[in-house]
C-alpha cells in the first residue's frame, strides 16, 4: 500500500509510511470493536437459543441487532464510579493496559497472504508473549479495586494464566516444528492446497493436540467454564466488581478481541489459515501473491476466510460457555497440570517422531507435493551454509532508504516463495 | 534493597540506549524545526522508547508502592522490548515481553498480592538507604557511559548499526542453530573444521567439531530449575498434605 501511494498517486514517502500505519492501525482497531459488538450481539442469541430463550428481539429490527448499540450507549452514560480506598491511578489505567495487550497481539496477525499488520519472524511467539499480558491488566484491577471479590478474581486469575501458559506453549510448538518457522505467515502458507494440509489432519498427534491448545486457549482468555476471576456466583462480578461504564466495557472489548484473537490463532496453526477447504483460487489459476486485482481478490476472500473460521472458534467457546458447568478453582488446576500438560508434552513427542519416521503421512501415496513440506528441510538449508541458505530466507529484504522506516504492510513486489 | 535491586536491568540500558541514539539518530535531534519529510521516523520512535524506559525506570526507585513499582517496571521492560523490535531484534524482544514483563511480574504482583497484610503495601526506603543506592547506581551509571563510549563505532554520526551492504536477515533461525553448536552466521570455523579434520558426519555444519553450543548448559539449568520447583512444591505441601486427603474424602 505504501509504494502504492508512493508511486502512483506521487505522494512522499513519510506521508505515505504515515497514512499505511494508520490505515492498518485503524483497521486493527476496527476488527476488535467491531468484532466485540457482533459477538456481543451473538453471545446473548445463542446463549438465549440454549436456554430455550429467544435473545433479544426488539433493539433494531427482528433479531435485536442493534442491541449491542443500545448496551455501548448505556455503557457511555453511565456515571464512572471509583470506590473510596482504590489506587486511584492504577484503577484507572488497568482496562487500558488489558486492551493494549489484546490489540498489540493482533498486530503479527495475518489476516491474508499479505495482509497483516507487521509481520514479524517470531510472529507465534509473538502473538502468544502479548497475549501473556493481558493478565496483568486484570491483577491491576483486581488489586487496586481494593476489594475482596476484585482481589479474589485477579489471585485466581493469575494462578490460571501462569499455569495455562505452560500447555500453551507446547501445543503451540507443534505446528511451529511441523512448519519449521515462527513465521505466523510461513505457518500459514504451509497448510495450502486441499484442507488435507491443514495441520489439524496431519497426523493423528496433531488432531489431539488441537483439541488441547483450544482447551487451554479457551482458559487463558478466562471464559467459561474457566472464568473463575468473574465468578458471579461467587465473587460478585471477580475483578471487575468495581467497574462500571466505559472502563467496563473496555475489559470486555479485551476478552472478546483475546477470544477472536486465539481463534484466528488456532485457524492460523492448525486449520490452514486463510486457505480455504478447497483451493479454488488455485484450481482457477490464480495466485494470491500477484499484486494485480485478481490477487487482491483472492486475499481477500482469504481474509473472509480466516475471520470466518475465527468465528466459527469463537462460537464454539459461547456454545462450550452456555453447555458446562463452571470449574472449581482446584478442578481448573488440575486440568491444567494432569490432563493438558501430559497430554500435550505426549502430543508432541508423538508429533516429532511422525514427522520423522512418515513424514509424507499414511497418505503419502498421493505425493508429497500436496502434502505439507516437512521441517527438516529447512533445517538442512541452514546446514548447507551460505550458499543453500538463500532459498528458504522469506523474510530478508536489502537495507534501503526504506530500512529507516517502519516495515512494509505490504510488499507489492508479489514475491512469492517458491516450493 | 528492593529499589535499587529493581533498578538493576532497567538502568543497565538506559545510558546506553541514550547513547545510542545520539550516535545513530543525531539527525533526529533538530525534528521540530526541521519540516516532516526529513524526520529521522527511526531516531524519533528510538527516543520515545528511550525515555519511557528512563523515566519509567526512575519512577520505579521513587515510588513507595509495591505494586506501583512493578506497574512501572512494566511500562519501562516494555519501552525496552521496544527498542529491540525497533532495531529487528524481534525475537529478543518478545522474550523480553514474555520473561520479565509477562513472567517475571506477574508473579511479582502475585506473590505481593498472597503475602500483603494490609490493601496497599508501602516501602519506605530510610535515607541512609537512599544515599546507598544512589552511590552504586552512579558509579555503575559512570561505568557503563565509560564503557559505552569507548566503542568506537557507536561513535560515527549517522551510520546504521547494522548497515554493512549486505542483507538484513532478522530471523530466530541462526540463534536456535547457535543453541546446538551450528553457527550458521559464522561459518569459517566449522568449514575449517571440515576441510583440515575431514570428520564430516554428513550434517556439514559446525557441530561436527565437538562443540555442543549452549545445549549443554541450557540442560543443566533446566535440570536446576526442575529440582528447585519439585523441591518448592515438596515443602509447601509437606504440611497440608493429610488434611487435604482428609477434605477430598469428606467431598466424596
Amino acid at each position: 500500500m505504501a509504494s502504492f501511494l508512493i508511486n502512483t498517486l506521487g505522494l512522499p514517502a513519510w506521508l505515505a509510511w504515515t497514512i499505511t500505519a494508520t490505515v492498518s492501525a485503524a483497521l486493527i482497531l476496527n476488527v476488535m470493536a467491531v468484532g466485540a459488538l457482533v459477538f456481543i450481539w451473538a453471545e446473548r442469541k445463542i446463549a438465549a437459543r440454549i436456554q430455550d430463550r429467544l435473545g433479544p428481539t426488539r433493539t433494531g429490527g427482528k433479531f435485536g441487532w442493534l442491541q449491542s448499540v443500545a448496551d455501548g450507549i448505556k455503557l457511555l452514560a453511565k456515571e464512572d464510579l471509583m470506590p473510596e480506598g482504590a489506587d486511584g491511578l492504577l484503577f484507572r489505567i488497568a482496562p487500558y493496559v488489558s486492551f493494549c495487550a489484546s490489540f498489540a497481539a493482533f498486530i503479527a496477525l495475518p489476516f491474508a497472504f499479505d495482509f497483516v499488520g507487521q509481520r514479524l519472524n517470531v510472529g507465534v511467539f509473538y502473538v502468544v508473549a502479548v497475549l501473556g499480558l493481558e493478565v496483568f491488566g486484570v491483577i491491576l484491577a483486581g488489586y487496586a479495586s481494593a476489594s475482596k471479590w476484585s482481589l479474589f478474581g485477579a489471585m485466581r486469575e493469575a494462578a490460571q494464566v501462569v499455569s495455562y501458559e505452560v500447555p500453551l506453549g507446547m501445543c503451540v510448538v507443534v505446528p511451529v516444528m511441523l512448519a519449521g518457522s515462527m513465521d505466523l505467515v510461513t505457518i500459514a502458507e504451509k497448510q495450502a492446497g486441499w484442507f488435507t494440509n491443514w495441520y489439524l489432519f496431519h497426523d493423528p498427534f496433531t488432531f489431539v493436540i488441537f483439541w488441547v491448545y483450544f482447551t487451554c486457549a479457551v482458559a487463558s482468555v478466562n471464559r467459561a467454564p474457566f472464568d473463575l476471576a468473574e465468578a458471579e456466583s461467587e465473587l460478585v462480578a471477580g475483578f471487575h466488581t468495581e467497574y462500571s461504564g466505559l472502563r467496563w466495557s473496555f475489559f470486555f472489548m479485551a476478552e472478546y478481541g483475546s477470544m477472536f484473537l486465539v481463534s484466528a490463532l488456532a485457524s492460523v496453526l492448525f486449520l490452514g489459515g486463510w486457505n480455504g477447504p478447497v483451493p479454488i483460487a488455485s484450481l482457477l489459476g490464480l495466485s494470491e501473491g500477484t499484486g494485480d486485482t485478481a490477487g487482491y481478490l483472492v486475499r481477500l476472500v482469504g481474509c473472509l476466510n480466516l475471520i470466518l473460521k475465527s468465528t466459527l472458534g469463537v462460537v464454539v467457546m459461547m456454545w462450550v460457555r452456555w453447555t458446562l458447568p463452571r470449574l472449581r478453582i482446584d478442578q481448573v488446576m488440575t486440568t491444567c497440570l494432569k490432563y493438558c500438560t501430559p497430554i500435550a508434552a505426549v502430543m508432541f513427542a508423538g508429533a516429532m517422531l511422525w514427522s520423522f519416521f512418515l513424514p509424507g503421512g499414511l497418505v503419502g501415496i498421493a505425493g508429497r507435493r500436496i502434502l505439507s513440506r516437512p521441517a527438516g528441510e529447512i533445517r538442512e538449508g541452514w546446514l548447507k551454509g551460505p550458499g543453500g541458505r538463500g532459498r528458504d530466507v522469506v523474510s530478508s529484504r536489502p537495507i534501503t532508504e526504506a530500512a529507516m522506516m517502519p516495515a512494509p504492510l505490504h510488499s507489492d513486489d508479489g514475491r512469492r516463495v517458491s516450493r | 534493597m528492593m529499589p535499587s535491586t529493581l533498578l538493576g536491568p532497567a538502568s543497565l540500558l538506559g545510558p546506553t540506549s541514550l547513547l545510542g541514539f545520539v550516535a545513530g539518530g543525531g539527525t533526529a535531534c533538530g525534528f521540530a524545526m526541521v519540516p516532516l519529510a526529513a524526520v529521522n521516523w527511526h531516531g524519533l520512535f528510538f527516543l520515545a522508547f528511550a525515555v519511557v524506559a528512563c523515566v519509567m525506570a526512575v519512577a520505579v526507585v521513587l515510588a513507595d508502592n509495591v505494586v506501583r513499582m512493578a506497574f512501572y517496571l512494566v511500562l519501562s521492560l516494555g519501552a525496552t522490548a521496544g527498542l529491540f523490535f525497533l532495531a529487528g531484534a524481534e525475537f529478543v524482544g518478545a522474550m523480553q515481553l514474555m520473561i520479565y514483563v509477562g513472567g517475571t511480574l506477574v508473579l511479582l504482583v502475585f506473590g505481593v498480592m498472597l503475602t500483603a497484610q494490609a490493601p496497599f503495601v508501602s516501602i519506605k526506603t530510610a535515607t541512609g538507604d537512599r544515599v546507598l543506592a544512589g552511590i552504586v547506581a552512579a558509579s555503575l551509571l559512570a561505568v557503563l557511559l565509560q564503557a559505552a563510549f569507548s566503542v568506537h563505532a557507536w561513535r560515527e554520526p549517522g551510520r546504521f548499526p547494522g548497515d554493512t551492504g549486505g542483507v538484513v536477515e532478522p530471523m530466530s533461525t541462526p540463534l536456535g542453530m547457535a543453541l546446538v553448536g551450528v553457527r550458521v552466521d559464522d561459518p569459517s570455523p566449522g568449514l575449517a573444521q571440515e576441510n583440515g579434520g575431514g570428520n564430516g558426519d554428513g550434517s556439514g555444519g559446525a557441530a561436527a567439531g565437538g562443540r555442543s553450543g549452549y545445549l549443554l548448559p541450557f540442560e543443566i539449568v533446566s535440570v536446576h530449575l526442575l529440582v528447585v520447583l519439585v523441591g518448592a512444591a515438596y515443602l509447601a505441601r509437606a504440611k497440608r498434605r493429610r488434611s487435604s486427603r482428609e477434605l477430598s474424602e469428606a467431598a466424596r
